[in-house]
């Protein structure tokens, strides 16, 4: 089985984002840009079934500009076979990256696509859901366990709102990964040499037969208002005289 | 123009959650119609036809929708969607699970997790973990929208008496089958509409430990909650975790115990009315949120917080 996993290039997770002065959106220049950690799981969930021997080969797709050839390099140092860069400037969102990432499956036939369950940037949480209805496939969002099954069908525990929900999918399907997937290794110095070598395609939406162009315009972006630091209490007993009698909240 | 909502339920009552979105539909203006549809909801649909402000109910009940598999609800909703200007759920697991297949098969980009509505085309929502307040306009025919509960008010559950009708069911689409759960059972209120919250993070130590809030949660009539620390380390179940990638609460009074106050779990409560934080290091920032701060040993502060909510 052919695993296809789309890693999304994003503002590090441990960086403090600072909106733009003119409200245009945030400020993602000199920033540090790490791959989605959503899409880590997903590269290191498809690299761990092929060490299991349940997939064959693993494609990572990247959308978007020059520089997420980089986070298809990281997804081939961890474990991938081969990548696919689908280049452009336009600014793409969940239903343009579905679209694209369709036709992209179009091509390669895989048996399972993984997509991060969020990306940490747009914080959309749309795309692999997306995705899977452009394709007809079975669906199976917040992963936190995968079996194959032997009869063309897979066992997905779902992270869900009151705890944990199983369900079976036929394959092919989409999986979109949840935290507590897995934990993804660190791509080890041989194995960032060895990705240098693999083949990334480029290929653009014109030539998929995609029009990217956005749904929805951006107004404005703007800094939520910020909370001030109260004050420091010296007891548990005071804490609970002032939530009494301050802030009347108990 | 009229707005369909997709309700929240566990086809015996309708979830808070939906209240809310009653809420963010009645920013947007016209009628309010609400689906819910599941296996044996004359529960769930009695108790949206009585939330104020709802027009009419359509009910859905067939085995197909009986564990909200996505597959199946949305192809239900983009069989409803074109007699409605915008397409309301809570941004739940559940409305995020299926809102977004039924967007793309109605060729729309749905908008995520609103918490604000300007307009019936302009909305506001929170991105990068609620660091940016991005303001967008769809330009779609028909709007498909997940809102964010905790930045809309409830409505009354009361004093509506809508219409119920039965909405006929587009069958099931014979991709996936539910196999089983594992639910959390629990007497406290739900995380997400409990008006106080106390959490744990990793300075608990272990799962034991959090018996110490929950004795201050019995005390206050809390549900519990994470961070994500806590809940990786195994002490609590992964629907406890707060944050970014968890559950977004705003409640009267959240209080942080042995929680650092990363960006990705500020993002899950900064919104709280009242922040409590017991840590011992003063530095951790989620101090900086905080309305009082108590910088001690929580082994120490948690059980004299316990003692000191006894004395009236
Ligand atoms: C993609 C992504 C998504 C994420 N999503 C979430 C999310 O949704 N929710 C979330 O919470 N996190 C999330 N995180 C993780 C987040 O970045 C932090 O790692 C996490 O919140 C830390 O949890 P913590 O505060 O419990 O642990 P720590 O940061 O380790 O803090 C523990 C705190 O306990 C204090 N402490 C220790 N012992 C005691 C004691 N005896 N008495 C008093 N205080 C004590 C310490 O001083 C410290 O401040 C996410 C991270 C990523 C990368
Ligand atoms: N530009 C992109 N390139 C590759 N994958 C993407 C891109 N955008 C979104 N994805 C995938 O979709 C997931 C969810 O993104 P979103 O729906 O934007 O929150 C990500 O974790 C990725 O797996």
């Amino acid at each position: 089985m052919k695993v296809l996993v789309a890693v999304k290039r994003v503002v590090d997770a441990n960086v403090k984002v600072r909106v733009k002065s003119d409200g245009t959106g945030v400020e993602t220049q000199n920033v540090k840009m790490s791959m989605n950690p959503f899409c880590e799981i997903a590269v290191e969930e498809a690299v761990r079934l092929k060490e299991a021997g349940k997939a064959t080969e693993i494609v990572a797709v990247s959308l978007g500009g020059a520089s997420c050839a980089e986070t298809i390099r990281t997804a081939l140092a961890m474990g991938a076979d081969r990548g696919i860069h689908v280049q452009t400037d336009v600014e793409l969102q969940p239903l343009a990256v579905a679209k694209l990432l369709k036709a992209v499956v179009d091509k390669e036939q895989p048996g399972l696509c993984i997509l991060g369950k969020q990306a940490i940037d747009d914080d959309s949480n749309q795309t692999g859901q997306m995705l899977s209805a452009l394709l007809g496939w079975p669906q199976a969002t917040y992963a936190s366990k995968l079996v194959i099954n032997g009869d063309n069908t897979a066992n997905v525990t779902r992270e869900v709102d009151g705890g944990l929900e199983t369900i079976q999918v036929k394959t092919p399907f989409v999986m979109t990964t949840d935290l507590r997937l897995n934990e993804p290794r660190y791509a080890s110095l041989p194995n960032i040499m060895k990705a240098k070598k693999k083949p990334i395609e480029a290929l653009t939406p014109e030539a998929l037969g995609v029009d990217p162009a956005p749904r929805l315009k951006t107004l404005k972006v703007v800094e939520p208002s910020k909370r001030s630091a109260g004050v420091k209490v010296k007891s548990a007993a005071e804490l609970v005289d002032k939530l009494r009698n301050e802030a009347k909240v108990i | 123009m009229s707005v369909l909502i997709i309700a929240e339920h566990d086809n015996a009552t309708l979830k808070p959650a939906t209240l809310h979105v009653v809420t963010a539909a009645q920013k947007i203006g016209g009628g309010i119609h609400i689906l819910v549809a599941g296996q044996g909801v004359d529960g769930a649909a009695a108790a949206a036809a009585k939330v104020a402000g709802v027009a009419k109910v359509l009910k859905a009940d067939h085995a197909a929708y009986a564990n909200q598999l996505a597959e199946n609800v949305a192809k239900l909703i983009v069989a409803l969607a074109p007699n409605y200007s915008h397409v309301l759920a809570a941004a739940t697991v559940n409305g995020k699970n299926i809102m977004p297949r039924a967007a793309a098969l109605l060729d729309v980009q749905q908008i995520s997790e609103i918490s604000a509505v300007e307009s019936p085309d302009t909305f506001v929502r929170p991105t990068y973990a609620g660091n940016a307040l991005a303001t967008v306009q769809s330009s779609d025919k028909i709007k498909l929208i997940t809102v964010r509960a905790t930045a809309f008010d409830i409505a009354p559950a009361e004093g509506g008496s809508a219409a119920i009708e039965s909405a006929a069911a587009a069958g099931d689409a014979g991709l996936s089958k539910f196999i089983g759960q594992e639910v959390q059972k629990t007497e406290r209120p739900e995380l997400t509409s409990a008006r106080v919250v106390v959490s744990g993070g990793r300075g608990m130590q272990s799962g034991d430990n959090f018996k110490l809030l929950e004795a201050v949660a019995d005390k206050l009539n809390a549900a519990v909650g994470a961070s994500r620390a806590a809940v990786d380390a195994g002490f609590v179940p992964n629907d406890y975790q707060v944050g970014q990638t968890g559950k977004i609460v705003a409640p009267e009074l959240y209080i942080a115990v042995g929680i650092s106050g990363a960006i990705q779990h500020l993002a899950g409560m900064k919104d709280s009315k009242v922040i409590v934080a017991i840590n011992k290091d003063e530095d951790a920032p989620i101090f900086q949120v905080a309305d009082y701060g108590l910088v001690a040993d929580l082994f120490q502060a948690v059980p004299e917080l316990t003692q000191a909510l006894e004395k009236k």
